[in-house]
């Protein structure tokens, strides 16, 4: 029974994409781009407090990595929860306005994957700061040029921060949900459905063929972001 | 390499040149942030120039397809507003009402949404469409409950699932139905908190559409609005019975309730506008026409015409089990709760 | 003439001493072997010398002048080669070249002095791979080189010869030698090879246990050394 559902998934998602189905090519764009935003937010801040974490020694260093490290495991829901609290007209953040609408999801999910973003970052650069710092001033850097020295090796592994991040995004479900709604009128420019809503959605309904044929979609972007990622880092060594 | 190349040796000129680097990164940094305020900004504008309202509902009024489908597109071809429904559930509609996230709801538990303008959120309630929740099961029915009325349904199902041969199913999950289900529960003599612990009485805290995937795998009863299962029947999805379908207790109402301006500064002025045509002609006809193709008959039953007609068993039902009592009068919003409205509120003196 | 002087160098780990009191000359021009045994503080006193890191007294003077609150000044003429070869993720040329471009070297220059230092190293062809898909050999050479082509006054190298094939220590002996005639660079190598020294050094001192107990010319110090320890760490009798 279970094969057929996964059969059928495969052909509808065949066939969605083949027909270039409208209503899916909008989910799907949206989803990328929700959490493509929310990539470029966490990046912003992750990127100098995980560059930072990373090459200075400091009271307390090993507290605040304790602290970002069990960040990372975060339930979707939980967080989902704390921000519908936060965003919501009668909450402190209710000015922001940002409750069913893709900035509030972006958001959301950029918040989810700021201690992913800057865990890793943090690892990349301690993994290569001493030896490459001492190297560089060795060979007659400065303070900067040593750090910038530092970052260029550690560049590998900023790169895979951030895909780990976008798919962390891209395929949470408990935000987008309790941030977003699930919104979707055919036409409209303030839709907050994506490709997690949806799935859950149609699940709900019985129409399990369109909902495999969603997650198809899904997993398909997140190898295909995997692997452009894999061949950049090894264009890089 | 001589020696006069080291007295020779050029000055460090890289920590210029680091300097600019660190300065581009500056750059894409500033720029990043320039995207991210655009793009905010950028959708900020849409969201002025389209007006929305947000309306928080019930999932089984919302899976059924009529909010999205039907109802959406005629209203905003009317009138140019967007409709934006979302569908949590009862007890989380009336949460986000509560919270100033909708302008509206449309939920179908009387006691909550009593509550809900008791605490001076809710007003202008009026009644839009019915229709009958159903005891569905095992097309064997194990328990005997075939024809029968709900409350001896309900009592036989306790009795055969005591002796190990019939299993309930509850959503236990806050929403409309379950809130229904409760009442019957209570009303057959029986105190939901305390018989949901025994071992027969299973509870899946979920959805009607996966509580009746759940029923159709284990071959159990339980309550279910007709919509859900009328879609589900008809996907194939599952082959459960209607057995208890009669009776006055079983009838399923659904209402819109506006927040209150004085609450909340939300579109008060769109809010009565959807709610004004949802009970006109032209609203309650497509109500009524939803599903009949597809189905073979309707999921819902335009409430309005028979509230008009102020006879009637389907009318007494709605006033018993859907209109709330105040001072005397049974009406569909108690006057306290009305606000502006130019509106007709249905109401008789008991 | 000396480049160097080192007067009551001491470091301090936490509670432990590791240089104790080093008192040392390092004289224009010469190869000054270091050797002891391992975690006699070699790399301590290398890395004090290289002003990688500070020592914790003493007073360390280069060209005669106090280097106290100046580092970054002098450091510029000082490379160190270390025990482990740390490579740029990068080809073969850009690590060379990285020491010049730092120093704002024309790409011609560069080219030039880069080739120049791969034929030293005998790595001729090498540019374009990954400096770090090398053995480890080739990346000692290529750390090697990469210290040479900046022409440093002081080279400073981290028993740069350890775990390596005799061929590989052959080439690299040659290019030590060979900037040391052409350039009069000075060079302090610490070394477990007793023979190695022997080879390259003008002079030699022995540190033990973070004291320098002896500081000679180097044929003079293994024929005949003055200190008891000295005497039986040559022979190879000294054990603990």
């Amino acid at each position: 029974m279970a094969w057929e559902y996964v059969l059928e998934g495969i052909k509808q998602a065949i066939h969605l994409i083949i027909t270039a189905n409208p209503d899916v090519i909008e989910i799907t764009l949206r989803s990328i781009r929700v959490s493509g935003m929310a990539t470029l937010m966490a990046a912003l801040w992750s990127f100098p407090i995980g560059i930072a974490i990373g090459m200075y020694n400091f009271r307390g260093k090993n507290i605040l990595k304790g602290f970002f490290n069990g960040l990372l495991g975060i339930p979707t829901v939980v967080l989902g929860l704390i921000l519908y609290l936060l965003l919501v007209p009668s909450g402190p953040l209710g000015f922001l306005r940002l409750i069913y609408t893709e900035m509030g999801i972006s958001l959301g999910q950029s918040l989810l994957i700021t201690p992913i973003m800057i865990s890793f970052i943090a690892n990349s650069i301690e993994v290569v700061e001493k030896d490459i710092r001492e190297l560089a001033i060795t060979l007659g850097a400065g303070k900067l040029e040593a750090s910038l020295a530092v970052m260029r090796e550690a560049i590998s592994g900023i790169l895979l921060s951030v895909i780990a991040s976008f798919n962390r995004a891209i395929a949470e479900l408990g935000i987008a949900i309790m941030i977003g709604g699930n919104i979707f009128v055919k036409g409209s420019a303030l839709n907050t459905r994506v490709l997690t809503t949806a799935m859950q959605m149609y699940t709900a309904r019985g129409e399990i063929d369109m909902a495999l044929a969603l997650g198809i979609i899904l997993l398909s972007i997140v190898f295909a972001v995997s692997t452009i990622s894999n061949i950049i880092q090894s264009r890089l060594t | 390499m001589h020696i006069g190349d080291r007295m020779s040796s050029k000055p460090f000129i890289k920590d210029r040149k680091a300097i600019s680097q660190s300065a581009w990164l500056v750059i894409v940094a500033v720029l990043l942030a320039g995207v991210i305020g655009l793009s905010w900004y950028f959708q900020t504008a849409q969201q002025a120039e389209q007006r929305v309202l947000t309306i928080s509902t019930t999932t089984s009024l919302y899976d059924t397809g009529l909010l999205e489908n039907a109802i959406a597109p005629a209203f905003k071809e009317k009138t140019g507003i967007e409709l934006h429904f979302i569908p949590k559930g009862t007890g989380a509609a009336i949460q986000d009402a509560m919270n100033g996230a909708a302008d509206a709801i449309i939920v179908h538990a009387r006691s909550k949404e009593l509550d809900f303008m008791e605490k001076g959120y809710g007003v202008n309630r009026k009644v839009i469409a019915y229709n009958f929740f159903a005891i569905v099961g095992p097309e064997d029915d194990p328990a005997g409950i075939r024809g029968l009325s709900p409350v001896e349904a309900l009592k036989k199902i306790v009795e055969e699932g005591r002796k190990g041969n019939a299993i309930w199913v509850s959503r236990d999950d806050g929403s409309g139905t379950n809130t229904k289900e409760i009442a019957l529960w209570k009303k057959a003599g029986f105190n939901y908190s305390e018989i949901k612990n025994e071992p027969w009485f299973r509870c899946t805290g979920t959805g009607m559409g996966k509580t009746l995937n759940y029923c159709n795998n284990v071959r159990a009863y339980t309550l279910s609005d007709m919509g859900t299962y009328l879609k589900y029947r008809k996907d194939g999805l599952i082959d459960l019975d209607v057995l208890v379908d009669e009776g006055e207790e079983l009838i399923n109402i659904y209402s819109i309730i506006v927040v209150n301006p004085e609450k909340y500064n939300k579109d008060f002025d769109g809010a009565m506008q959807l709610a004004k045509w949802l009970v006109s002609e032209e609203g309650q006809k497509i109500i009524g026409e939803y599903g009949v193709e597809e189905y073979g008959r309707p999921l819902f039953y335009p409430a309005v015409e028979v509230l008009e007609k102020k006879s009637g068993d389907i009318y007494n039902w709605i006033v018993k089990y859907g209109f709330i009592e105040d001072n005397g009068v049974w009406s569909e919003c108690p006057e306290k709760y009305r606000y502006k409205a130019n509106i007709e509120f249905f109401e008789v003196k008991i | 003439m000396s480049l160097v002087e080192l007067r009551n160098i001491s470091k301090r780990y936490g509670n432990v001493l590791a240089l104790d009191k080093i008192n040392l000359e390092v004289r224009r021009g010469e190869i000054l072997a270091i050797i002891g045994n391992s975690g006699a503080g070699k790399t301590t006193l290398l890395r004090i010398l290289a002003m990688l890191e500070k020592q914790s007294e003493g007073e360390y003077y280069y060209d005669g002048i106090k280097v106290r609150g100046n580092e970054d000044y002098f450091r510029k003429k000082i490379t160190m080669v270390f025990q482990k070869p740390v490579m740029f993720n990068t080809s073969v040329y850009n690590n060379i070249a990285y020491g010049l471009k730092l120093r704002g070297y024309s790409k011609e220059e560069i080219n030039k002095k880069v080739r120049n230092a791969l034929r030293l190293v005998k790595l001729e062809g090498y540019e374009k791979y990954n400096a770090k898909r090398l053995s480890g050999g080739e990346q000692q050479r290529v750390a090697i080189a990469r210290a040479l082509v900046i022409d440093p006054e002081l080279l400073v190298m981290d028993e740069p010869t350890a775990n390596l094939d005799p061929t590989n220590v052959v080439i690299i002996e040659r290019a030590i030698k060979e900037i040391v005639e052409n350039n009069n660079t000075t060079v302090v190598l610490a070394t477990h090879n007793l023979f190695q020294a022997k080879r390259l050094s003008n002079r030699t001192a022995h540190l033990f246990n973070g004291r320098l107990i002896e500081v000679g010319e180097t044929r003079q110090l293994f024929e005949n050394p003055e200190n008891e320890i000295t005497k039986k760490f040559i022979t190879g009798e000294l054990y603990f």
